[in-house]
């Protein structure tokens, strides 16, 4: 169609009058508009960031000209006296993650396996989606369940019968000390794997069906079975991608709050290392102790524990996140 | 098969135990997927179960009762929720989808991009309490008050990272074709960016808005020192505002037995109304493409 365009008399125009053609746009600004919006939009993710870890590092000023780093490895909390130490907290956090990953990280392995190599393609989705759906269901959720119907199973068919096997037993024995009643460390810690097994598994998912099918294929040619293909073939080639997801669940693990708050105990004294003891996660005594914390120590030295779970949860997402890319990358160098 | 039934010796007991193991493994990969769908169908159940016999009308139109009493609802909550998340994906969602256009269109290469790409990454996992204490000291400790304003812009917070993210890769997904035939054409870039690639990537982008929203309705720890609660009915955005989560939170650990059922009713709604969003982003990504 051969339609007129009115630049076109304009150039047409210009071109007989010898000088250039003006451009016409209906608005001249609007490039120089858009691109600040753009930039300053992406000014405002930096700054968001900025702002989080300052206002963390003024929070806790106090506490760390306080306390220093022996807050570290100090385990009193004790409001009334003013005196912090933040090490039953970090303990807290440490054990339930650990408790997460140890549960979670084979499971969502035999997940990804299992979407992988063995599900029949009309399952794949409606599995996948399940799982998806499992990590979009909110924490308090989780939380109230593990409150209300989880801890109460757990405290009858799981810590009693355990408490009656092992008590006596030297090392298993201070493990399953403490009252059984449902909520502690252990709790917390299985509440979180169920919770990040749907982000590792479906991490994982993704990273294996980077592989080429004609590695796996040749693999299969040669006889091998689909297990030696997973843990020989698939396994070796998204090593890191699997490490990526495996700290991007740790990740989310550290810096849960409610599903934790709600079953942990809450307790900040670190008595014994057992895991139905009750305890605290640096999240849970925020949850807690926050809004009703004082202007002055106590405040500060929740900030304080707040800075050091943004450093540890970003130097894991960090980590994470250079294993994701490196396999992007080589995968972009083999293709 | 002649190869296989000749085969005998050590070399059939190593194929055996090949075998074995792999049935092992395979087994134990069923094992795994049928646990965590347990958990799945076990939380809903309970959750259908406890929750779904306190739906009423009451819950939606009455404010929320004290201790041991009869009735009531949970309206101020209902309402506190949607204001917060309303203002929230209202706050979040432009600067997400700009952010993501300056990642996916304007610094591709440049070291703002790279960082803000890798930034961005670490906020969608950040443990969302902390961007509550951020927003403590930013908005409520100079305004003095806890408010539902500072509730929103703790959930914008979070809004904005989920919504780069899937601008972002919406984006880059529109073939560069469409790109160069637009500027071919002597299309200025806001015109080439607002009318062709952020409409050809529409339906991904809000799809990724409707992920950010069931996100923040359940969130619960950037809401504690932000909005706090309230148990009246409250439209002032400028004065503490209850929250469905963080009223089943503190009904839930109260022990009061009234409150609880309420609490088991509010996960009911949170539940549905999160999975139903995530349904429905998901058909809706898929009826479009």
């Amino acid at each position: 169609m051969a339609a007129t365009f009115p630049a076109d008399h304009a150039l047409q125009k210009a071109k007989d009058s010898g000088t250039p053609p003006k451009r016409r746009l209906n608005a001249p600004w609007g490039d120089a508009l858009f691109s600040f919006l753009a930039h300053s939009a992406a000014w405002l993710t930096l700054a968001i960031l900025a702002g989080i870890i300052g206002s963390l590092i003024v929070g806790a000023a106090p506490a760390i000209k306080e306390f220093g780093l022996g807050f570290l490895w100090h385990s009193e909390w004790d409001p009334v006296q003013d005196h912090y130490g933040g090490l039953a907290m970090i303990y807290g956090t440490v054990a339930t993650s650990f408790i997460a990953l140890l549960i979670a990280v084979p499971v969502s392995f035999g997940i990804a396996l299992f979407l992988t190599e063995m599900s029949p393609s009309w399952l794949k989705r409606p599995l996948g989606v399940a799982i998806e759906l499992l990590a979009a269901v909110p924490s308090i959720v989780y939380g109230m369940w593990g409150l209300m119907v989880f801890g109460p199973i757990l405290a009858t068919y799981v810590q009693q019968p355990l408490q009656s096997a092992f008590g006596n037993v030297p090392v298993l024995g201070t493990l399953f000390s403490g009252p059984p009643v449902g909520m502690g460390i252990l709790c917390a810690g299985i509440i979180l794997a169920i919770m990040i097994i749907p982000f590792i598994a479906a991490v994982m998912r993704d990273v294996f069906e980077v592989t080429p099918p004609m590695l796996k294929e040749s693999a299969y040619g040669l006889g091998a079975t689909t297990w030696e293909v997973v843990y020989r073939v698939v396994l070796p080639f998204t090593k890191t991608g699997v490490v990526g997801g495996v700290m991007l669940g740790l990740g989310r693990a550290l810096g849960e709050t409610m599903a934790v708050t709600f079953v942990i105990g809450n307790q900040s004294q670190l008595s014994q290392l057992s895991l139905f003891q009750a305890a605290n996660s640096i999240t849970s005594v925020l949850a807690n102790e926050f809004a009703e914390a004082g202007e002055g120590l106590h405040r500060s030295a929740l900030m304080y524990l707040a800075l050091v779970l943004f450093v540890i949860t970003f130097i894991v997402l960090s980590f994470a996140k250079v294993m994701l890319a490196r396999l992007k990358r080589s995968e972009g160098a083999r293709a | 098969m002649t190869s296989i039934s000749a085969v005998s010796g050590p070399r059939l007991a190593m194929h055996m135990r090949r075998k074995r193991v792999n049935t092992v493994a395979l087994t134990l990969a069923f094992g795994a997927m049928v646990f965590g769908v347990f958990w799945l169908v076990w939380i809903l159940f309970e959750t259908i179960v406890l929750g779904a016999g306190g739906m009423s009308w009451a819950l939606l139109t009455q404010s929320q009762p004290g201790p041991n009493s009869e009735g009531g609802g949970l309206s101020n909550a209902i309402f506190g929720s949607l204001a917060m998340v309303g203002f929230a994906t209202l706050i979040g969602t432009p600067i997400g989808v700009f952010s993501g256009i300056y990642l996916a269109e304007y610094g591709q290469k440049g070291w703002l991009g790279s960082t803000t790409r890798f930034i961005n990454d670490i906020l969608l996992s950040a443990p969302s309490i902390v961007i509550g204490l951020f927003v403590y000291a930013l908005i409520v400790v100079p305004m003095k008050s806890f408010s539902g304003w500072a509730g929103s812009i703790a959930l914008a917070m979070i809004v904005i990272p989920v919504v780069i993210r899937t601008t972002e890769s919406m984006l880059n997904l529109v073939p560069h074709a469409l790109r160069e035939a637009a500027y071919a054409l002597g299309t200025p870039k806001w015109k080439v960016i607002s009318s062709v690639t952020l409409r050809a990537a529409r339906s991904g982008v809000i799809t990724g808005v409707l992920l950010a929203i069931a996100r923040i309705s359940g969130e619960t720890a950037p809401l504690l020192f932000t909005a706090l609660s309230s148990q009246f009915f409250s439209t002032d955005m400028t004065r503490p505002m209850a929250s469905l989560p963080k009223v089943i939170y503190d009904f839930a650990t109260g022990p009061y037995e009234n409150l609880q059922h309420l609490a088991w009713a509010g996960v009911f709604l949170i539940t549905l109304g999160v999975l139903a969003l995530n349904i429905a982003a998901r058909v809706f990504f898929r009826n479009k493409h």
